[in-house]
This record gives C-alpha cells, sequence and structure tokens, in this order.
C-alpha cells in the first residue's frame, strides 16, 4: 500500500447557470480502492463524475492526480493533449450506455485493439492476441471477435466495453451506472466480473451507481449525494448498515426486499 | 503488552430521522478491555446491545462518544475516529469478524469467499485454497459444495463456511457474533475446538453465544452488557 493518494479532489464545484451541479466535494481516493457514488437522479453524481474525469470543467475547485512518476499535477491546468492522453492510457471510462463508450460499426477486436494502438502498440499478431485473451476475460468467445458489437446483448456490449477499457492497465476508472438497463442475472454476472477484475489489477475506481446493491458488492467506499452536496462518506458497509444523514436513511429504508 | 483491545466509554444511539428524529439509546459507558489468548463473552439479554458493541468494533457501526483502542501494526489505533482507509486496514490485519449471516456474493464459490481475507494478506491464491480445504474439511462441509456459491446452501452450511472465513487467518483479535446459532452438536464441537486452538495461539476473542453449552466451553469470563445500558431519553 502506498502513502499518497492517487487523487486529490478538493472543494470542486461546478455551477450551470445559477443551479448547482455538484457542490464543494472534497476526498482522496487512494489506489485499490474503489469509491461508490450514489444518490438520486439529479444530486449530482454524474455531473462529478465528468468534471473527475475531465469531460466537464468545474467551475471552481481543484483535482490533482499522481501520474506514474510519482508527480501529482492539477488536472484542470493540463492541456488539452494531456488530459487525453491520460483518457486513453491510464484512465479507462465506462458508460452506462455501451454505444457511448465502443465503436458500434467495428469488430469487437478492434474495439479493444484501438486502445492498444493509441497506446503505441503496432504488432498486428500481438494486438491481437491481447484482444483475444481480454475477450476471454470478460468471457466472450473468442469467435466473436470479428463482429461488431451491433451484434451484440447489452450484457456482452457492456462486457466489450470494460476490456475496451481494462486493457491498457489503467490505474483508475471512471464507471457510470455500469450495470444500469441490464437484466438482473446478467447485471449479477456483470457485477462478479467487475470485482473480480478490480481486485486482480488492483485498480481504484470511482462507480456513480443509484443502486445501492451495486455500490455494497464493489465499493470498500461510499458518498452519499443530494442536491449537488455530499451528505454523508464513510466505509459502505458502515453508511449502509448505520445510515446517520436523513436522506441516507430514507435511500436505505426504500430498498425492496426480496 | 498484551491488551490489544481497549473499550473506554464507548456511547451508541441511533436517530431515526423518518420518525420525527426519535433517538434510541443503544448503549452507554462501555468499558472494558481483551487480553491476548482469553475469550470474553458479552452477556445480556436479546436488545441489551451485543451485537451493536461488536459492530462499533469492527467499524460497522458509527461511534457517538468514547475510544476504541486497538493495537495494530506495533502503533494504536482509534477506531471510533479512524479514517475508513485505516479501518479497512485494521480489518484486514488486526480485527476479525465473524458476522451471523453470510452475506454471499454472486458466483464466487464457497472456496474462494474462505480464501479471499488470507489474498488480501498476501497470500497465493493456491496455497490459500489448501488451507481453505483443510479447514472446511475440519467443518464437515461436504467437499462437493466447496466450488459451488454458498448462496444456496442450508443455514448451518453457510454459518460453517462463514466461520472458516473468519477462523483462516492469523488476524490477534478475532469478534464473533453466534458463530454457533444454527449448527448441531457436532459441529458446535467443532468450532469450540477452533476457538481453543487460537486462544492458545495468544489470539483475543470477544464473543457473543446464546448457545450456554458452548459459552460455558470457550468463556473466560462474561462481560454483563446490562450494566451499559443507556438510559431512555426523549427526542
Amino acid at each position: 500500500m502506498t502513502d499518497e493518494p492517487l487523487l486529490r479532489v478538493s472543494a470542486l464545484s461546478k455551477f450551470y447557470g445559477s443551479r448547482v451541479g455538484c457542490e464543494n466535494v472534497t476526498f482522496d481516493l487512494w489506489p485499490g480502492e474503489v469509491l461508490a457514488v450514489v444518490g438520486e437522479s439529479g444530486s449530482g453524481k454524474t455531473t462529478l463524475l465528468n468534471c473527475l474525469s475531465t469531460r466537464l470543467l468545474p467551475s471552481s475547485g481543484t483535482a490533482s492526480y499522481r501520474m506514474r512518476d510519482g508527480q501529482f499535477r492539477e488536472l484542470y491546468r493540463m492541456s488539452e493533449a494531456e488530459r487525453r492522453f491520460l483518457m486513453r492510457t491510464d484512465w479507462g471510462f465506462v458508460h452506462q450506455n455501451p454505444a457511448d463508450g465502443l465503436r458500434m460499426t467495428v469488430s469487437a477486436g478492434a474495439n479493444v485493439g484501438e486502445r492498444l494502438m493509441a497506446v503505441g502498440d503496432r504488432h498486428y499478431g500481438k494486438i491481437r492476441a491481447t484482444a483475444v485473451d481480454w475477450l476471454s476475460r470478460v468471457e466472450i468467445d473468442e469467435d466473436r471477435i470479428d463482429d461488431e458489437p451491433r451484434a451484440f446483448s447489452g450484457g456482452m456490449r457492456q462486457r466489450l466495453q470494460i476490456a475496451r477499457n481494462l486493457v491498457t492497465g489503467p490505474r483508475l476508472v471512471f464507471m457510470d451506472e455500469p450495470t444500469g438497463g441490464l437484466d438482473v442475472s446478467v447485471q449479477a454476472r456483470l457485477l462478479d466480473l467487475l470485482r473480480g477484475l478490480v481486485t486482480d489489477l488492483g485498480l481504484a475506481a470511482i462507480v456513480v451507481t443509484h443502486d445501492l446493491a451495486v455500490a455494497r458488492l464493489l465499493s470498500q467506499r461510499m458518498m452519499v449525494m443530494k442536491d449537488g452536496r455530499v451528505v454523508e462518506s464513510g466505509l459502505t458497509d458502515r453508511v449502509l448498515d448505520d445510515p446517520r444523514a436523513p436522506y441516507t436513511q430514507l435511500l436505505v429504508s426504500s430498498i425492496l426486499q426480496v | 503488552m498484551a491488551t490489544p483491545l481497549v473499550v473506554s466509554d464507548v456511547a451508541k444511539s441511533f436517530t431515526m430521522h423518518l420518525r420525527d428524529g426519535i433517538r434510541l439509546p443503544v448503549v452507554a459507558r462501555v468499558s472494558f478491555s481483551i487480553r491476548t489468548g482469553e475469550c470474553a463473552v458479552l452477556g445480556g439479554p436479546s436488545g441489551a446491545g451485543k451485537s451493536s458493541i461488536l459492530k462499533m468494533l469492527y467499524g460497522n457501526y458509527a461511534v457517538d462518544e468514547g475510544q476504541i483502542i486497538v493495537q495494530h501494526e506495533g502503533g494504536l489505533i482509534d477506531l471510533a475516529t479512524a479514517s475508513p482507509r485505516t479501518v479497512l486496514a485494521v480489518r484486514r490485519q488486526t480485527i476479525g469478524y465473524v458476522s451471523q449471516f453470510l452475506r454471499t456474493v454472486p458466483r464466487v464459490s464457497a472456496l474462494d469467499v474462505v480464501a479471499e481475507p488470507l489474498v488480501e494478506r498476501g497470500e497465493e491464491r493456491e496455497s490459500a485454497r489448501a488451507k481453505v480445504r483443510s479447514l472446511l474439511a475440519q467443518l464437515n462441509l461436504p467437499e462437493k459444495l466447496w466450488a459451488l456459491p454458498p448462496a444456496t446452501f442450508s443455514g448451518g452450511e453457510q454459518q460453517r463456511v462463514n466461520i472458516a472465513r473468519g477462523f483462516i487467518t492469523e488476524h490477534p483479535v478475532l469478534l464473533l457474533d453466534e458463530p454457533t446459532a444454527s449448527l448441531d452438536a457436532k459441529n458446535r464441537d467443532v468450532v469450540v475446538a477452533l476457538i481453543a486452538a487460537k486462544k492458545a495461539a495468544g489470539v483475543a476473542l470477544l464473543g457473543i453465544f446464546h448457545d450456554l453449552d458452548v459459552r460455558d466451553a470457550v468463556a473466560d469470563r462474561i462481560i454483563d452488557v446490562t450494566s451499559f445500558a443507556a438510559g431512555k431519553i426523549a427526542a
């Protein structure tokens, strides 16, 4: 375990005109740690995720990321090119809708291989072998490698998106409702897969979800957001088993028991 | 020093914001310590706050007041105020916990559920699995179940997986929340033997046992939780 966080976020706010997207969010994320951000639609969790992943620039506040050379860099002072490079190599972003994260009209193998080429791999045989390996890790049969994701089911598309994101060995992955819109049985399979990959690869991840069961299964730490603010944070099991804030109590008490 | 866990003046209440902010006091002025090589047992009727105390010691419940000092990797940590990251490190290395019920994860085999705490402590998966096989055999869990996810197991089988998960590591402090509740006599005896082995190895144990035979067999002393009763305070 290292003694320095991977990401330091301080007083991050994003306003849309006079409307609050997220306000005054502060936290540290350490390597290998999975942080769940939960809250209802409109609570600001996706705005926060988009600011952190630099897809959106915040109105105020700072976020610094520890690069592979050990130096912290202020995300919002990087050039666009530097941020894109980070996004292509050291980070992953798993979208709720796989179509937003995949190229739907090129083959599954090319979707995975493209990220490898972006980090400088040029050897076709090696790229293809790595793609095959990653497809099997996300439980997609090798004989589907030349198919386009258009021909895949929702669950397969999501698994392909995960493979595309993880193939470059990122240290930080952002996930926006990674199991949203999937059947329950498909969700369970995906969650189990994600859980295994995150543990085996020692990934840090920030997972936005409205599903507390997903948060419990994937994350060690949790932030609860309401109206753009963090109303409660802590160990995931502590927040879920002993919720303190009125809003968290409401969320936890609203879970349907099966 | 042979007192790895010291609890002083701990208080806990729940505030129910959805019920007009009514405050339910659970315990107050909780003070005791656990020595290495002993098994202390929390005594008192249901609702006295025994499980709540264990959950505070594991960082699963927040603490309103007081200190929970644990010896962790050569230093002292106050779990009542520790950061989530520190609590996770304490759970990984210092305090183990056998909960009342197993929280199952889809698709993970019983073998890997039990091996997980060892793997988290840096043990190779294969050597971890070898240790798990021997412990599951000792707990009489049929070998044909080992490769299956425990979700479909019976209550007693799940409990044995849970016990194995807690006992597989060498945590210096072990918390036990009714580990024998759904076991038959033969397996209760196995658990009693496992507890005796932990004591001999210098582990400090704190448990809740409603089964009087088991309690008499393992307890070095009883901590009476009714003495920590919190006064009823209106909201």
